[in-house]
């Protein structure tokens, strides 16, 4: 804890020093993107835009989650079906996150719906590949014993098979949440009237870097809070049976 | 798997089994193999090791589809089965393992399973707290928890010391005979066999076939060393494995 503190005052010192080189204009002061953050946390906006991006993210991570996980379960167990969903995949891989993102708002105009969309569709094949990877090492000797004993389906999947995804599930979601979040904000500046990536793109407009890193700064804070406050205690959750490592 | 009568009786009538290896070379596991367990008897199947026991097993437990012939069990038949290693799931508790293969399983007869097995203390523990002897008897505690028609059992205690395999032979056969079952026991130990089963199935090398049949008298009871090396030394030229008498 100290040390990542001591680390902490480095980067900030680096900054102001930084700042001092650079100026005001390129590079404010910590200060200054410290009262840039308090004056939009007063008007409400920050609130409100961190409140609307958080919601975009939050929807198209679980979509992207939710389908990248039955789809790289079934792949990883269906070779023909891995055979089918392959090329697929790969093009999505691929295919750069800006071209789905305007190919969505040509297809379906500037909607909502639209914006999450694009954003689950690039996150949906780094998932479908996680998962694939890990139905692919699940145990066979564990799959006989619950054949063996006429486990249900449902008791199968909760008891037998997520308790061996889960590791691969985490770091689909670990991942998948850092990147989802950088590309609703590029939805937003293309295309949606609110939301932290609309803030940064008038402030982009208006050469506003104050108000550029104090949207970015607010946003990597909510984000740490969700890590530390969710993902981390429920990965503990998850992992309780193995024994402690050091 | 047609229905045959009493829900413990098993008919097996195997007619060759292969096995594709890697190298694309066809194996020839079984050989023509025909047996039939009445309700609640108990077989031993011994045999060289890599004869193909635990091949067997599995297309007797379902687990295996691709062979000739027909593996008959009875109508609305529930299998137990204990597997070389414990087999448990690691992410649950030892109670939650059992209660997991067994969720019909009242709480009286799993205190009482878990006592007999000496595992009461454990209930709560995960299995990569226990010792490989400990995980071996609540993969036991997990196929007794089922009440199974069949109970089917992958060399149990292999890997166990001595004194702890004997333990753990003694209490199996305490359960049978509290409840009696039908059973099938691979071990390529023929003094366990002795002391557990009805009768031992001498397997061949591979492919297998049955080479011998022979009865126990009074299973289950203490058995003198005269008649254990009595009956190792009969089927040992057909184990290929002769040992000389008396020899442990």
């Amino acid at each position: 804890m100290a040390l990542r503190l001591v680390s902490l005052a480095v980067l900030i010192a680096a900054w102001s020093i930084g700042s001092h080189f650079a100026g005001e204009r390129l590079l404010p002061e910590p200060q200054a993107v410290a009262l840039a953050i308090a004056a939009e946390a007063r008007s409400g906006a920050l609130a409100f835009n961190l409140g609307v991006t958080l919601a975009r993210v939050l929807a198209s991570f679980l979509i992207a989650m939710a389908l990248g996980t039955v789809l790289g379960l079934l792949m990883g167990r269906y070779r023909n079906l891995d055979r089918l969903g392959d090329p697929w995949l790969v093009a999505l891989l691929n295919l750069p996150a800006l071209v789905i993102i305007v190919l969505a708002y040509v297809w379906a105009g500037l909607t909502e719906s639209a914006a999450i969309a694009a954003v689950a569709l690039n996150k949906l094949p780094i998932a479908t590949v996680t998962v694939r990877e890990g139905a692919r090492s699940l145990d066979a000797g564990l799959d006989d014993m619950a054949h063996v004993f006429r486990m249900s389906p449902w008791v199968r999947l909760r008891h037998v098979v997520f308790p061996q995804l889960a590791p691969y599930l985490a770091a689909a979601a670990r991942s998948g949440l850092s990147l989802v979040w950088k590309i609703v904000l590029i939805v937003e500046l293309l295309g949606r009237p609110n939301g932290v990536g609309f803030e940064i793109g008038i402030a982009f407009q208006l050469f506003d870097v104050t108000r550029i890193l104090a949207y970015a700064f607010a946003f990597v804070a909510v984000m740490l809070v969700i890590e530390t406050f969710l993902v981390q205690p429920l990965e503990r959750h998850v992992s309780r049976w193995r024994p402690r490592t050091a | 798997m047609s229905p045959a009568g009493a829900p413990g009786r098993l008919e097996v009538g195997i007619k060759q089994k292969f096995f594709r290896a890697a190298s694309g070379n066809n194996l020839h596991v079984l050989g023509e193999l025909a047996f039939t367990l009445g309700n609640g008897e108990v077989a031993a199947l011994v045999g060289p090791s890599g004869c193909g026991k635990t091949t067997l097993l599995r297309i007797i437990a379902g687990l295996d589809r691709d062979y000739q012939g027909t593996v008959s069990l009875g109508e609305h038949c529930r299998l137990g089965m204990v597997f070389q290693e414990p087999r448990l799931l690691p992410w649950r508790t030892v109670e939650a393992n059992v209660r997991l293969a067994a969720p019909d399983a009242t709480d009286a007869a799993l205190d009482a399973l878990f006592q007999t097995l000496g595992l009461a203390a454990h209930r709560g523990h995960y299995p990569g707290e226990l010792s490989l002897g400990l995980a071996r008897r609540v993969a036991l505690a997990r196929a007794f928890a089922v009440e199974p028609d069949l109970l089917v059992l992958d060399e149990p205690f292999v890997s166990l010391d001595a004194d702890l395999a004997q333990r753990l032979r003694a209490e199996l056969a305490e359960l049978v005979s509290r409840r009696p079952v039908t059973t099938l026991l691979v071990t390529h130990d023929v003094e366990e066999a002795i002391g557990l089963a009805d009768r031992l199935l001498v397997l061949s090398a591979s492919p297998a076939r049955i080479v011998a049949t022979v009865p126990i008298a009074r299973p289950r009871e203490a058995h003198s060393a005269e008649e254990i090396a009595a009956i190792r030394n009969a089927i040992a030229p057909r184990l290929g494995q002769a040992r000389p008498e008396g020899a442990r």
